[in-house]
């Protein structure tokens, strides 16, 4: 058990991210999303032709098609996208030392730590600020390896073909809504290319803040492993509370070449008026191994089934997904496996716990192309449910497209049993000590897989959640 | 002698039906009592209600812990007070480890008592100590608490937990059903080794078997929600020979 009754005291206020700065920018879109605007941002930042047209193409795709209506359940159509800022420029460029990043920001990221773990335990940093990465700094024996981290507007000036290579290829414009509105007004995220044979030990981790009202963040990263190389990314994910909405729409690409090893971990926690509406994908190609490590808290609404297309044989993909639904919160997170190529293997866990009126589904797609011929798959979704208005559902979409395949289901949904708190409680325990041990243990399985410093993160949120849960 | 524990005409209801009728009970320091009654006549709903379980509605009586009245208080609080139920039935919870469970329970009884919290490594030795006394394996600690454990198992990580908070009224709800002569006779040398001046055992059980380890001092009867007649050891044997049913007409139950 990593905290105490008295540090979690200490930490009473529910959400310690939700304070903000005073607004100090650069540049700041108008309010509201036009051919203009995304016009805008192109030559504010300097791009190429085709990048231009790529983004007013993105545009049309977005404006073509209907918001969707499954997954969120009405909420999307809440969202006031004439109100959002779309583009928000901070500071002028990414440092990449933290003397020169500007007072405001650099106290923000003091207090969420940043700077410490960079020291500690990462093999590079990047932070982003509204819409601009205003921090980027990678080891320098990684640099000398010829490993690229950089944020993504600047991969695009600094290596051209590279980026033009892969980007969008992916998540192609008009693959969904969501999709086709961050390829209009992405800005900032990660570009990462690890070279043939080099394994990165330490995680490379990003860090996205929006800071102001009604804001839209809209980071793309696309990540390159090259043969036989092997990296591991981790994002963290903060906002201040606001009595109005913000929202992050992200696109992650993932491009993981022959043998090589992806891992990709997300620690999120929005405040609770953020739409977290993201698409994330991979594509493994042959004896490539690929993980999403999903921890979902906080948002108003998420929305995000990260991907893994497996390409080639010996592919083999692995999705972990852990959401947390509170007060008011909806939760839609899942994975999807699409397995192209025969001798291919996937897993995907996936644990989700609702609180109080707090809301979550698992929503999964497993495919299995005719062509696949002896893949397996395992999926496991369990739910918690902590009280008796919390709520759960399962989406399972399982299309396999030939017999000789070993697929495995299953999914459970318990809740939190009177018998087992006053089992703990008999122990000594408190009961919010005793709920949130239940929801600890039932994570573990994820949990485990972290580095340990994600893990304890994890739980200390987790534990955070719980606290004044009870009742 | 001095009491720990004054059970007085203890009325308990379960779902509206009324289970203890008028228990009457006390325990002395440093003695072991045995509670023996046949298939439910409330043992185990004694039990829960001294531990506090929130189903279990107290509808009269008192109990009192070194004078004080605990029926008001939490499971929670209970057990900072040195109230330990070895249940007949555990629960598993899975992914939380034993030793990391038995942590916090140790240090949340030690605030209780504005105590500081164990230092890791004093508290790894003392479980350890506790395990190698009940002849279990090291890689105990770190298996998820009930999860997958045979019978046998569970009883013994029940006495390892009472062995760790060192309560002063330890209830043991038929720790023996279900053991072997061998892991009976472990659960009882650990439940000895717990004996002191200071701490009250209260065995409750169906069968004599396991006073033959654990010497009684003190053997209570408990019929239909009351205790029905007390004496000494002897009376454990007694039961034994002549059944229940002795028990029954000899005390006027009806059956
Ligand atoms: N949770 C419960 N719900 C309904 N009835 C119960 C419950 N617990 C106990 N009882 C009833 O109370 C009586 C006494 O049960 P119990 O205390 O478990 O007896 P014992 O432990 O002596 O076998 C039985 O008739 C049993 O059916
Ligand atoms: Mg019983």
């Amino acid at each position: 058990m990593a905290i105490t009754e008295d540090q979690l005291r200490q930490e009473q206020e529910q959400y310690k991210y939700g304070f903000s700065d005073p607004e100090n920018y650069v540049f700041k879109s108008k309010r509201g999303l036009s051919a203009e605007v995304v016009e805008e941002i192109s030559y504010m930042k300097g791009e190429p032709d085709w990048m231009r047209d790529f983004r007013l193409k993105s545009l049309k795709h977005y404006n073509k098609r209907p918001m969707p209506q499954w997954g969120g359940g009405g909420l999307l159509n809440e969202i006031d996208f004439d109100n959002i800022y779309y583009y928000v420029k901070p500071s002028d460029r990414a440092e990449n030392s933290w003397e020169d990043v500007p007072d405001y920001i650099k106290d923000t990221f003091d207090k969420l730590g940043i700077p410490e773990a960079e020291k500690k335990f990462l093999a590079g940093v990047g932070a982003q600020y509204e819409s601009e990465v205003i921090y980027h700094n990678l080891q320098k024996d990684l640099e000398a390896q010829g490993v690229i981290f950089l944020d993504t507007d600047s991969a695009l000036k600094q290596y051209p073909e590279l980026f033009k290579k892969y980007f969008g290829t992916i998540i192609p414009p008009n693959d969904n809504k969501f999709a086709a509105l961050n390829s209009a007004v992405w800005s900032g995220g990660s570009f990462i290319y690890v070279p043939e044979g080099v394994k990165i030990e330490l995680p490379l981790q990003a860090y996205f803040r929006i800071n102001a009202e009604n804001m839209g963040q809209f980071e793309r990263t696309l990540i390159i492993a090259d043969k036989g190389s092997q990296v591991h990314y981790v994002e963290g994910c903060t906002a201040p509370t606001y009595s109005t909405d913000s929202l992050h729409s992200a696109v992650v690409e993932i491009v993981a070449l022959e043998g090589s090893r992806v891992r990709y971990t997300t620690i999120q926690n929005w405040s609770k008026n953020v739409y977290n509406l993201v698409t994330k994908r991979a594509a493994a190609y042959k004896d490539a191994t690929m993980e999403w490590v999903d921890g979902n808290l906080g948002s108003k609404l998420t929305m995000k089934y990260p991907a893994i297309y497996l390409m080639e044989p010996g592919a083999k993909g692995e999705i972990l997904s852990v959401a947390f639904a509170g007060h008011g919160q909806h939760q839609d997170a899942g994975g999807k496996v699409v397995h192209v190529a025969p001798h291919t293997t996937s897993t995907i866990t996936s644990k989700s716990i609702s609180k109080e009126d707090g809301r979550s589904s698992y929503r999964g797609l497993l495919k299995v192309h005719p062509e696949a011929e002896f893949s397996k798959s395992n999926v496991r979704c369990d739910a918690l449910l902590l009280h008796e208005n919390s709520r759960t559902d399962t989406y399972p979409y399982i299309e396999i497209e030939n017999d000789r395949v070993d697929i495995g289901h299953e999914a459970t949904v318990s809740k939190v049993g009177e018998e087992q708190l006053f089992y703990l409680m008999s122990r000594g325990v408190s009961e919010a000590e005793a709920y949130s041990m239940i929801v600890t243990g039932f994570i573990e399985p994820i949990a485990k897989e972290l580095p340990m410093e994600y893990a304890v993160e994890l739980n200390r949120l987790i534990q955070l959640e719980m606290e004044g849960s009870v009742g | 002698m001095e009491k720990s524990l004054i059970i007085r005409d203890l009325h308990v209801n379960v779902e509206d039906k009324e289970i203890l009728k008028g228990l009457s009970l006390e325990l002395e320091k440093g003695k072991v009592h045995a509670v023996m009654g046949p298939n439910g006549s409330g043992k185990s709903t004694l039990s829960y209600a001294l531990a506090g379980h929130p189903n279990y509605e107290v509808t009269g009586g008192e109990v009192l812990f070194n004078g004080q009245d605990v029926l008001e208080m939490g499971a929670d609080e209970r057990a900072q007070l040195g109230i330990f139920l070895a249940f007949q039935y555990p629960m598993s919870i899975p992914g939380v480890s034993m030793a990391n469970f038995l942590r916090t329970a140790v240090n949340s009884v030690r605030k209780a008592r504005d105590e500081k919290p164990m230092r890791v490594p004093d508290f790894r030795k003392m479980l350890n100590e506790k395990m190698s006394v009940l002849k279990m394996d090291r890689s105990f600690a770190g298996r998820y608490l009930n999860e997958g454990f045979s019978g046998g198992e569970k009883k013994r990580a029940e006495i390892l937990q009472m062995a760790m908070l060192e309560p002063k009224v330890a209830i043991l709800d038929e720790t023996d059903s279900g053991l072997d002569i061998d892991a009976l006779r472990i659960v009882s040398e650990g439940v000895n080794a717990l004996r002191n001046p200071d701490t009250s055992v209260l065995i409750i059980t169906h069968y004599q078997r396991i006073l033959n380890y654990v010497k009684p001092d003190y053997v209570h009867v408990l019929v239909d929600g009351r205790i029905v007649t007390s004496g000494g050891p002897e009376l454990a044997l007694e039961l034994e020979e002549k059944g229940y049913d002795w028990v029954r007409e000899q005390f006027a139950v009806p059956a």
